[in-house]
């Protein structure tokens, strides 16, 4: 292991990949401040550089079963707008984990940004499970954004399980996520944020499923605090046989807003949509039988908010 | 011990609660039955402190709780099961079990608490205590809660309502089990008659008023000659048996 990393750095990527400089297994790059600082490849799974743009490609061998592949960016550096292109080549059969994540650590004055186009091509049969955290730290007036992009290409029979969870500090954020599918491809996108403060978050779903018995499920789970504010586009196109189910699910608090714009369109008459967007506030009832459990208020609702974003 | 003094409670321009004033002792099986709008639930809650009294006083063994919240109460040792259990979004059944008992509950403890109310702790103890769950697990969960609790004076609002014939079956044996376990009093606001059977005393309730209270052998024959009474009036008789 070579990369060094200061503490702030070192607790922004154990916070957004799990991992850290002696804890880290499989193939990985990590990415500091706009550089690959570190990288491993392993025999089914090599990571190249980009020549005509910054980013990299990540290609994984058919039938490779039960590796990761970790690939966290983080940004201590203020003033940075980063933006990076990530493609991931999926062969036939493979069944990866694939962790990826963005934190920024801002003390000053400037805004720090990351923009993260991800790209994924899953082949026949392939099964990946994503898990992308974003986070943010520091106490500077600078904000901290992050906008990451997912683009999801499924095959004949692929299916990607995507658990997106923004944990706090993020001031602004737009979260896009598009899918094609081909038959019997499933996707499962499930979707975790907190705002508070003056904090921004939008996310657009656009899913089509244009293969016979493709299905996506997508869940998004927000709560938003202070005078924060978000917003939820999704859209699934049924082009086909298919099954589609979208949950929004919001926990409005003080003076914030959410706003859920709900889209199905189906196509075909074999087409299956579903959509249902709930947004309230803390229910009366949850508060009182964990008050009757001896929490106070404000522990229960801790407990509630824990809960629903677990 | 608790005690009611001259508890009120008026919605609507209807007294719901008229001047209730009642002693529970400690450790006792109390049951308190009575038609449906006589005020049962809203007595329960206003023990639990859900709902506020218009006029009266609440003493629990010497203290006066009457302006205490909800959260103050249960930790002075008193429980409420809900009628109509609470469902959350990602808080699980071994976390109710846990805030229950204040403090991280053990897996095989956290089991036992399921054991005892007949469900298979595996499937469960890991659920979301959601709308997946049907009524009876849901009641199930929610007593094997207020078990976990171990509070000294147990509120269970109407655990009856909505469960089926075969899960109502094992509460009764959930309740034998409870009192002889729990040191402390439990209060069953019920209709059914096989929880009325195993209570230490009967509170009869009408219209808002304690029409009597007693022995199973002293109020159980009023209350079938008042259900009888109101069927033969219902069908066009008299109130004479």
């Amino acid at each position: 292991m070579k990369f060094k990393l200061n503490t702030d750095e070192a607790k922004l990527l154990k916070k957004v990949s799990g991992i850290s400089s002696d804890d880290i297994k499989g193939a990985y790059n990590i990415r500091k401040d706009g550089k690959a600082i570190e990288r491993v490849v392993t025999d089914n799974i090599n990571i190249v550089t980009k020549e005509d743009k910054t980013g990299i490609d990540i290609y994984i061998k058919e039938n490779t079963v039960g590796e990761q592949v970790h690939i966290p960016v983080i940004i201590s550096k203020s003033g940075l707008k980063d933006v990076v292109y990530n493609d991931f080549h999926v062969g036939k059969n493979a069944q990866v984990t694939i962790i990826a994540g963005c934190g920024i650590h801002n003390c000053s004055s400037d805004d720090s940004e990351h923009d993260g186009i991800h790209r994924f091509f899953l082949e026949e049969n392939a099964k990946v499970t994503y898990i992308e955290k974003h986070y943010g730290s520091g106490n500077g007036t600078g904000k901290k954004i992050l906008n990451p992009r997912t683009e999801v290409n499924l095959k004949k029979g692929a299916s990607l399980v995507m658990d997106s969870l923004q944990i706090s500090g993020v001031d602004s954020t737009i979260r896009e996520t598009y899918g094609k599918l081909e038959e019997d491809a499933n996707l499962v996108v499930t979707e975790k944020i907190m705002t508070d403060n003056n904090q921004y978050a939008k996310t657009i779903f656009d899913v089509s499923l244009d293969g016979e018995n493709s299905s996506c499920k997508v869940t998004s789970r927000s709560i938003a605090k202070d005078t924060s504010y978000q917003e939820f586009v999704s859209k699934i196109s049924g082009n086909t046989k298919c099954f589609g189910h979208v949950e929004c699910d919001a926990i409005i608090m003080d003076r914030a807003k959410v706003i859920a714009i709900p889209e199905i369109d189906a196509n075909n008459v074999d087409a299956r949509l579903i959509h249902e967007a709930a947004i309230g506030k803390i229910a009366g009832e949850q508060l009182t039988k964990l008050m009757s459990l001896g929490l106070s208020e404000k522990q229960a609702e801790k407990q509630i908010i824990n809960g629903f974003l677990k | 011990m608790l005690e009611l003094k001259d508890i009120s409670f008026e919605r609507d321009n209807k007294k719901i609660l008229d001047n209730i004033s009642l002693i529970i002792d400690n450790n006792k099986f109390v049951a308190i039955t009575g038609p449906n709008g006589s005020g049962k639930s809203t007595l329960a809650k206003i023990i639990m402190g859900i709902e506020k009294p218009d006029s009266g006083r609440i003493i629990f063994n010497g203290v006066d709780i009457t302006d205490f919240k909800i959260n103050e109460r249960a930790n002075l040792g008193i429980g409420f099961a809900f009628q109509q259990p609470v469902k959350f979004k990602g808080i699980t059944v071994h976390d109710l079990i846990s805030f229950a008992a204040k403090r991280q509950v053990k897996l095989n403890e956290a089991c036992e608490y399921l054991s005892d109310v007949g469900l298979c702790p595996r499937d469960y103890i890991s659920r979301e205590v959601n709308s997946s769950l049907s009524g009876g697990e849901l009641k199930r969960i929610e007593i094997a809660t207020v078990a976990a609790k171990k509070s000294e004076f147990t509120i269970f609002d109407e655990p009856e309502a909505g469960i089926d014939l075969w899960s109502f079956n094992n509460l009764i044996y959930v309740f034998e089990k409870m009192y002889k376990k729990i040191t402390g009093s439990i209060v069953v606001i019920t209709h059914q008659e096989r929880i009325l059977d195993i209570a230490d005393e009967i509170i009869l309730l009408t219209d808002g008023k304690i029409k009597d209270r007693g022995s199973k052998d002293k109020i159980f024959p009023k209350l079938m000659k008042s259900s009888k009474c109101k069927f033969k009036i219902s069908k066009g008789g008299t109130d004479e048996i």
